[in-house]
């Protein structure tokens, strides 16, 4: 004997909501299936499951915990499973001051990460080496290894953050499937020195 | 109960007499400088005698004059007797050609770290200490950063223009 | 090495021993950039060599550069997790060489402001401790509060995390209304979600298996090796700062140290505990205190030190004093008295001290932070000699290393 029904009886309208739908790519509908190129909807797919790798160093590392956290959830996002090797992870997320010591380190493990990968620099520190123009400080991880979206701020706050990953969100969504394999790219991580 | 200032500089000028350069007095604790040859007994006397009982090292630190010809370089010590919450503060200073101090890491194991610290700053050679290398800084630095003539952004930029910085 | 080796090798055979694991700067769980080379036999650490410097930013040479006011700014970033600690300390050390006088009301506010910061440092570390031990919903429940605690600091300077809150003599502004009230929704709402805290994790069968007896160390390797804070505290000495050496109005106020006996992880993780509640109770009672004063006495936010602390905008306009006064503070061209002077606070990880020598010019001539964190991160390759892998991983976390503090 089922029991009635509590929850849910007012069926909902979402018309005029504000509820954003994900626009469907173009291809052909038929009946329980939706036909489109690859390159469409693989961007989809990649952008809203991104792993992260959280390589925080400093205070801009606190912001993530608190971005991580269940006030700002960047879970939402997809970022849910944050991993710590680069083997298995997406998105390369510096945040916080890099030594000149830690230089190659950060290199070493973008070395480490498997395409298609992306960076972010969040934070002054890492975009650009920050208030601290010192002898031992990298002035900016583009130095030494290639990056896709910069988040300036002293710490960025938590919503800064999610802007990044938005932005990567969209950087993901519109990248060519050819891109990794063509000139442009090849050239760039030459100037860094990457084969 | 804290020691009184007369007490500590009675019972330091009875033992090391010659060995100590000045006192000072001018700041909220009692400071005085030594010569290099004697600062490790002097350390070693406040460490282990009853009245004394300096046994807390707060703070080892190295300062550059350099302007002080035969004593550019120092080391401070910072030591607090924690029973009766006294603090004293001991300067050794020794010429930049040959900056060699004893090493108090047999007395505080604390100090390890510390001198290493002294060292990668400012290059003073802490004799007898276990392993003497940068702590901080890049191994392959060749300089001692926070001497004064060096200067403190990284003279190899090409990327910056020194006009609009105003270095 | 041991006694009885679990792999026997033949004698001049080109294998080693032990296995050499890498305990590298890119750590799991953002605890900092620091790097162990761990020398293992099997599970059991026979030898750990650690490496710092992997976040050296130069403070040191940073602040011969500026003038005191800019100095604030590199303090928060040193324990970036309780920042405003670092900048009353500052400031702290400032009046001390200036020879300038806080009124009471300013100091009952720097104690609720040090006090709050203190409780998200600790937060933060206990539930990393729990976040290595494997439970990570502690971690969630207190980084909510960790919030309310960015939102009073936002109502008080305006920033989350690196505050640069104050200035030599006081605040920059007086509270607001909206301050207190979160200050006493902060007081309500976070001692029950504390208790909860501390229900998931001290009768805890499997935490404590894991931290109870990993991680000692004694009172005289600890005074030896000049720990301070908790660290020292759970070993058993109770030296704090506070009573010892009372700044701040802090002999106004009564509550006690906590002081464990062994110093294992368990000990410090309880010190730390027991040390939130003390920080509530003094939080409380500061509250009151800044209550208690009534019409103009609660207008007061600042020392009358008009060479240090910016004059009020209207007298700027108005005033031919005050508007040099504040185009020196601004340009940085205050002259400092020279002499030299030490000052410790008791930071969340033990004894932060600032020794500042000035020989009279605009910054100042030496400028050093005795930092906790340095100082008893040492001692680690001691604590952990003959352990295993995972009590040295909790140990790692529960010895509570920021690693902005470490390498300054």
């Amino acid at each position: 004997m089922a029991r009635p029904v509590r929850f849910n009886l007012n069926p909902k309208d979402f018309t005029d909501r504000g509820i954003n739908q994900v626009e469907l790519p173009d291809g052909h509908m038929g009946e329980g299936f939706f036909a489109t190129s690859f390159d469409k909807v693989v961007g989809l797919a990649r952008k809203n499951s991104i792993w992260p790798l959280p390589f925080a160093t400093s205070c801009c590392g606190i912001e993530f915990m608190a971005t991580m956290g269940s006030h700002y959830d960047l879970a939402r996002f997809g970022s849910e499973r944050v991993g710590f090797s680069p083997r298995q992870c997406d998105l390369l997320m510096v945040m916080g001051t890099i030594a000149k010591k830690m230089g190659p380190v950060v290199r070493q493990v973008y070395l480490q990460m498997a395409e298609p990968r992306w960076v972010m620099a969040v934070g002054a520190c890492a975009s650009s080496g920050g208030i601290f123009d010192t002898y031992s400080v990298l002035q900016g991880i583009d130095q030494v290894v290639p990056v896709d979206v910069y988040v300036p701020g002293c710490p960025p706050r938590p919503e800064a953050i999610i802007d990044g990953v938005l932005k990567i969100q969209d950087l993901i969504h519109n990248e060519s499937l050819r891109r990794r394999n063509g000139e442009q790219y090849k050239h760039l991580l030459e100037t860094y020195g990457i084969q | 109960m804290p020691i009184h200032n007369d007490h500590i500089k009675e019972k330091l000028n009875a033992q090391f007499g010659d060995g100590i350069i000045s006192w000072d007095e001018s700041s909220d604790i009692l400071s005085l400088e030594v010569a290099p040859s004697i600062h490790l007994k002097l350390l070693t006397f406040l460490y282990d005698e009853p009245t004394l009982g300096f046994q807390f090292l707060t703070d080892l630190t190295g300062i550059h004059y350099p302007d002080q010809p035969a004593r550019e370089l120092g080391v401070v010590y910072h030591v607090h007797n924690l029973k009766e919450n006294t603090r004293l503060r001991i300067k050794v200073f020794v010429p930049i050609e040959k900056p060699d101090v004893f090493t108090t890491t047999g007395l505080f194991s604390g100090a390890n770290w510390m001198e290493r610290e002294t060292y990668d700053f400012f290059g003073i050679n802490f004799v007898g200490h276990p392993n003497l290398k940068r702590v901080l800084n890049v191994d392959e630095m060749d300089y001692h950063p926070l001497r004064k003539e060096y200067p403190l952004e990284d003279q190899t930029r090409i990327d910056k223009d020194d006009e609009m910085f105003g270095r | 090495m041991p006694e009885q080796a679990n792999i026997v090798l033949p004698e001049g055979s080109l294998e080693k021993q032990t296995t050499t694991l890498n305990l590298g700067p890119t750590h799991p769980a953002t605890h900092g950039v620091f790097q162990n080379i761990l020398e293992m036999d099997g599970e059991r650490i026979i030898k750990a060599e650690s490496t710092v410097g992997y976040i050296h930013r130069a403070f040191e040479k940073l602040a011969e550069r500026r003038p005191l006011y800019q100095i604030t700014t590199l303090t928060d970033r040193l324990n970036y997790c309780s920042a405003p600690l670092n900048n009353m300390g500052w400031h702290m050390t400032c009046e001390k060489l200036l020879n300038v006088k806080t009124p009471k009301r300013v100091d009952y506010l720097r104690v609720i402001i040090m006090e709050l910061s203190r409780i998200s440092d600790h937060l933060i570390c206990n539930s990393i401790v729990g976040v290595d031990t494997g439970a990570y919903t502690g971690f969630l429940y207190v980084m909510q509060y960790r919030e309310l605690i960015y939102e009073i600091y936002e109502e008080v300077c305006g920033s989350r995390l690196t505050t640069n809150m104050g200035r030599v003599g006081g605040f920059e502004r007086n509270f607001s209304n909206t301050a207190f009230q979160k200050i006493e929704q902060f007081l309500e709402e976070f001692p029950k979600v504390w208790k909860e805290f501390e229900n998931l994790f001290m009768r805890n069968r499997i935490f404590i298996e894991r931290t109870k007896g990993t991680g000692a160390v004694s009172a005289e390797r600890a005074l030896n090796y000049s720990f301070t804070g908790p660290n020292l505290r759970a070993a058993g000495i109770d030296y704090d700062v506070r009573v010892h050496a009372p700044y701040s109005s802090y002999e106004d106020f009564d509550f006690i140290i906590p002081v464990g006996t062994t110093g294992d992880n368990y000990d410090r993780f309880m010190v730390r505990g027991e040390e939130v509640w003390q920080s509530l109770g003094i939080i409380r009672q500061a509250y009151q205190k800044v209550q208690a004063f009534k019409g103009t006495d609660a207008e007061v936010y600042h020392a009358d030190a008009p060479e240090y602390y910016l004059p009020a905008k209207a007298d700027v306009y108005t005033k031919m004093e005050a508007l040099i006064y504040h185009f020196k503070i601004v340009m940085g061209e205050t002259e400092i008295p020279a002499g030299e002077v030490y000052h410790s606070i008791e930071g969340a990880n033990g004894e932060l001290g600032f020794y500042l020598i000035s020989d009279g010019g605009r910054s100042p001539y030496r400028l050093h932070f005795r930092r906790p964190c340095f100082i008893y991160y040492q001692a680690y390759e001691e604590i952990v000699r003959g352990t295993m892998l995972s009590d040295a991983i909790i140990t790692l976390s529960s010895l509570n290393l920021i690693a902005g503090e470490m390498d300054a």
